[in-house]
């Protein structure tokens, strides 16, 4: 178990270097002057550009500026913006909200989702269950900004049973509707493989084990049935949520909502290269991090999996 | 198709006791979207207290169908029982409520399934597995019934059981996850076993081993067991009394050591025709040919007749009810004492 | 084969044991899709949407830039059904129109993550070793960047501007989501040339002298493509989703081209006081991303026999 992590953590070295330096590539590396148009209407000072170009190493070629940028990483200085802002800390600043927002997600995704599913999936061919498959396979179809524009509009706007935006203030009230619209398309998922695995499992043989030795039908679902069913699902939410933590720009645009997902858009229109890099690197750590986790649950919940 | 033909009365009972089990013109169906399919046409039989049954047939014969629907376990839809009687010690199990059929499952009736890889649940130990027996069916404490557990992992003799209750069925082999499937199935003390072709899955030397553990439970707890498979071999040192199940329906029943000696079937004859035999090494094995009929479109008449190499015109027309040819002896054929006597040429190409 | 007819006297029934044997995997398949409601819908819907794309004048009079800012933002009348945007263009041209770039870019980035992660695929897993790792492990570092930042980050660093033709600005979009979509397909097309590899008729083949080239056109590609196919099938949803949410966000595709994203993203500011400008394009965008998930959808339950 512990070599199983080690290895793992090895194989991450790699894909973090190779997504970082894509990114740093992409943001740094391009024709044209790095500055440009960065400093408002006016080139930028030449002492500011001067400085830059220096902190940076943008004038040694990408691969040892990247090396240098990395090195900087690994100390835990992740540079300034622009603007003078410390990246680190507007970081610091932006994620607390986004796990916020990406915990009321799964919450949504476990009780709508899930129940959803189960319901779904104990009756098939039922008028439960082709609501349920019908109504996620809209779900599915419509892409996230849709639905956040239509529910703002009339959840919030129209009717006004939520606010419409959130602004400086995420509390739990405030982040519904936009944790919502976020686990939408993932809520579908969660309900169909919930219901295929349920139903999956039902024809089992081990269920019919379990009906032979005259278990009531309670505990023949509940624990037998289920214990099994679930396990691909919450795979799926743990997969989820790291990707979740990686923020969400539409929603968060949407519905202004001060996390990472708002911050990275803004850097990324502004051509902040120094935040982008940042917060992508971040981002990339969190959903592997995420990932490694969900496999180790995984391998805890069925036992045929073995991490040795 | 003609279903009319009538059920047939229970066969006589040698001893004059109640049976412990009695099945009785049973009928099962699968309503399936490419027709329905008759799995199961009438099946009876009687089966006594210490006394094994082997119910044989190829797959699709409705064997196994029957004992799932003696264990109230088929897959329901598309399975449905549509007529018959299933009679434990005199109470017709078919008639029962749900929840008072159930309390007969487990507790006096029980059943171990050919794979048991798959009939154990993956993600439970095997020890909790066993002891839920105890904790559902007697309300047993957690300890208590894991300590059951461990003594009746003992008795399928798995080496250092106490410390394997932990582990996962796939961390046994074959012949032992059957032992685990076997210790759970009679932690209740059962009346009846039903064996659903219990070594089909497993090693030839494995095989051996776990027939004589069910053989010596058997003697042991004074069981009625119900063997099915599709192997004459296995069944010829246990059991008492065959059946032979064919297109859903029962072509021969006799004592063992009979039908071996002299079927009064063509169908058993082609079975015990087509096993290996050393002491007739050289000559040509003769295997049944054709298919079973499709249990969506029984032909009428004999259901053997397209295979049958003895097959005559009154085959085409009239089904051949089980009846008596000897004392004792049942088949379902037009010529069965002629068959029996070994006194019919095949019919003309 | 000697003769296989039982002897019996007379030969005449059994019509029905024949005619089940007979059907094949293929045919299974299209039999049971004929008879899928879901197939025959997606078909359908599928159907009119290329033929809108292909050919928009035969299903409206009017040409998009047919615009009157006098009309600015009317709603649905007789006149116009879909009522005006904000620049006065009716808004059902706009969105017939729309089609053609949506579902280009859909169908171009599928055939571009087809083409990439399928030969990528195929090579990992049909030669293995150092092979096999280096081609994961680049596709890891793809599969961590999230898609949709990913192809924000890309079109930022080239940025176009109205005089761009509308086939680059199209490409680019393309480009960016098929270079961060491949390791998808790559990691599908991979296990499934893995599995027929090792299937016997490939290593007869092998066995036979058979050369890899050779091999992988002739036996490998054709067993494995299937659940590529499918899976592709239902990422052209997704890619016109992606399209629709980049244009929204302001980097996908930029006027004067027409798309349903662009028309989303527009009527975004005008969503309190004219919400036919926000629904009508949306309803189009989700009902096209529904035909190619339903399709591939009812595609996939006909070709996996175990999920019936």
């Amino acid at each position: 178990m512990g070599r199983y992590v080690a290895r793992r953590l090895l194989q991450m070295i790699p894909v973090v270097i190779g997504t970082t330096f894509i990114i740093y590539a992409l943001v740094w590396a391009l024709p044209g002057d790095p500055f440009a148009g960065r400093c408002g209407a006016r080139p930028c000072p030449a002492a500011y550009v001067a400085d830059m170009t220096a902190k940076y190493n943008l004038d040694d070629p990408l691969p040892l500026a990247y090396i240098q940028y990395l090195g900087n990483l690994l100390r835990g200085d992740f540079g300034e913006t622009f603007q003078g802002l410390s990246v680190g800390e507007e970081l610091l600043r932006a994620y607390p909200t986004t796990v916020k927002l990406a915990l009321v997600a799964i919450a949504f995704e476990i009780i709508i989702g899930i129940g959803a599913g189960i319901l779904a999936g104990l009756r098939r061919g039922s008028f439960i269950d082709n609501l349920v498959l019908v109504s996620t396979l809209v779900v599915v179809s419509i892409p996230v900004f849709v639905i956040g524009s239509v529910l703002q509009l009339f959840l919030g706007m129209r009717w006004g049973i939520f606010p419409a935006t959130v602004g400086g203030d995420a509390s739990l009230y405030n982040l519904i509707l936009p944790g919502f619209v976020l686990a939408s398309l993932s809520l579908a998922y969660v309900a169909r493989l919930t219901r295929t695995s349920l139903a999956e499992n039902r024809r089992a043989d081990y269920v019919r084990t379990a009906v032979a030795k005259g278990l009531p039908q309670r505990r023949v679902i509940g624990i037998h049935t289920m214990r099994n069913s679930l396990i691909p699902v919450v795979t799926f939410i743990g997969a989820d949520f790291g990707a979740l933590l990686g923020g969400a720009i539409v929603t968060e645009g949407i519905f202004n909502v001060p996390g990472v997902g708002n911050l990275i858009f803004r850097s990324i229109t502004t051509r902040d290269g120094v935040m982008v890099t940042g917060a992508v690197t971040v981002l990339v750590l969190v959903f592997l991090l995420v990932n490694l986790l969900v496999d180790l649950i995984y391998g805890w919940l069925d036992p045929r999996i073995s991490h040795g | 198709m003609a279903t009319t033909q009538t059920g047939i009365a229970p066969l006589p009972d040698q001893t004059g006791a109640t049976p412990l089990l009695e099945v009785e013109d049973l009928r099962v169906e699968f309503r399936t979207r490419d027709g329905v399919a008759k799995a199961v046409n009438g099946v009876s039989y009687t089966l006594h207290e210490g006394e094994t049954l082997a119910v044989l047939g190829e797959s699709g014969s409705g064997k196994s169908v029957t004992a799932q629907a003696i264990m109230g376990i088929l897959d329901s839809p598309p399975g449905f029982v549509t007529g018959g009687a299933v009679r434990f010690r005199g109470q017709d199990l078919l008639a029962l409520p749900d929840d008072e059929r159930r309390a007969y499952r487990g507790r006096s009736i029980s059943m171990i399934f050919q794979d048991a890889l798959s009939a154990l649940n993956p993600v439970f130990p095997v020890g909790w597995q066993i002891a839920e027996m105890f904790r559902v069916h007697e309300g047993m404490s957690k300890k208590d019934a894991r300590n059951r557990a461990v003594e009746l992992m003992e008795q399928v003799r798995i080496p250092a059981a106490r410390e394997r209750a932990g582990d996962y069925p796939h961390q046994f082999s074959g012949g032992m996850r059957q032992r685990i499937m076997i210790a759970m199935a009679i932690a209740l003390d059962p009346d009846v076993l039903i064996a659903d072709e219990p070594t089909t899955a497993l090693d030839v030397t494995v095989q051996a081993q776990i027939m004589q553990l069910l053989a010596d439970l058997q003697r042991e707890r004074n069981m009625g067991l119900i063997l099915i498979t599709h192997d004459l071999g296995v069944v010829a040192d246990v059991a008492d009394k065959i059946e032979v199940m064919y297109s859903g329906r029962i072509m021969e029943q006799a004592p063992v050591h009979d039908i071996y000696a002299t079927p009064a079937h063509p169908y058993t004859k082609g079975l015990l025709e087509s096993i290996p035999r050393v002491d007739l090494k050289g000559q040509e094995l003769s295997a049944i040919k054709g298919l079973p009929p499709n249990l969506t479109n029984i032909p009428a008449g004999c259901e053997f007749r397209p295979r049958c190499p003895y097959a005559r015109e009154i085959c085409k027309e009239q089904r051949p009810e089980l009846t008596e040819v000897v004392p004792g002896r049942f088949s379902a054929c037009h010529f069965a004492q002629e068959v029996l006597e070994g006194d019919i040429e095949p019919a003309q190409q | 084969m000697a003769d296989p007819t039982p002897p019996v006297i007379v030969e005449a029934e059994a019509p029905a044991a024949t005619e089940t044997t007979v059907r094949t995997l293929g045919r299974d398949a299209w039999h049971d899709l004929i008879r899928k409601p879901t197939f025959i819908v997606s078909g359908v819907l599928f159907v009119i949407f290329v033929t809108i794309a292909i050919v928009p004048g035969l299903f409206t009079s009017l040409s998009p830039t047919d615009c009157s800012l006098s009309l600015s933002r009317q709603g649905p009348s007789s006149a116009a059904w879909f009522g005006y945007d904000n620049n006065g263009c009716d808004v059902y041209t706009h969105t017939i129109y729309g089609a053609r770039a949506s579902i280009m870019v859909g169908v171009l980035t599928a055939v571009g993550v087809l083409l990439i992660g399928g030969i990528a695929g195929t090579v990992a897993g049909f030669y293995g070793r150092s092979t096999d790792t280096v081609v994961s492990r680049l596709g890891d570092i793809f599969f961590g960047i999230p898609l949709l930042l990913g192809a924000l980050i890309v079109l930022v660093s080239f940025p176009g501007n109205a005089e761009t033709p509308e086939l680059v600005t199209i490409s680019k979009v393309v480009l960016a989501l098929a270079v961060l979509g491949w390791p998808q397909i790559m990691r599908i097309t991979r296990s499934s040339v893995l599995q027929v590899r090792s299937a016997d008729y490939v290593q007869a083949a092998r066995a036979l002298g058979a050369g890899g080239t050779r091999m992988i056109l002739k036996h490998v590609v054709p067993n494995s493509i299937a659940p590529v196919i499918v899976v592709a099938t239902i990422g052209i949803g997704g890619y016109i989703a992606a399209e629709a949410t980049l244009s929204f966000l302001g980097v996908g595709l930029q006027p004067p081209v027409v798309s349903w994203g662009l028309a989303i993203s527009r009527a975004q500011d005008y969503v309190r006081t004219s919400p036919h400008m926000l629904l009508f394009p949306a309803s189009a965008l989700s009902l096209c991303v529904l035909a190619f998930i339903m399709l591939g959808d009812a595609i996939r339950d006909a070709l996996d026999p175990k999920l019936r």
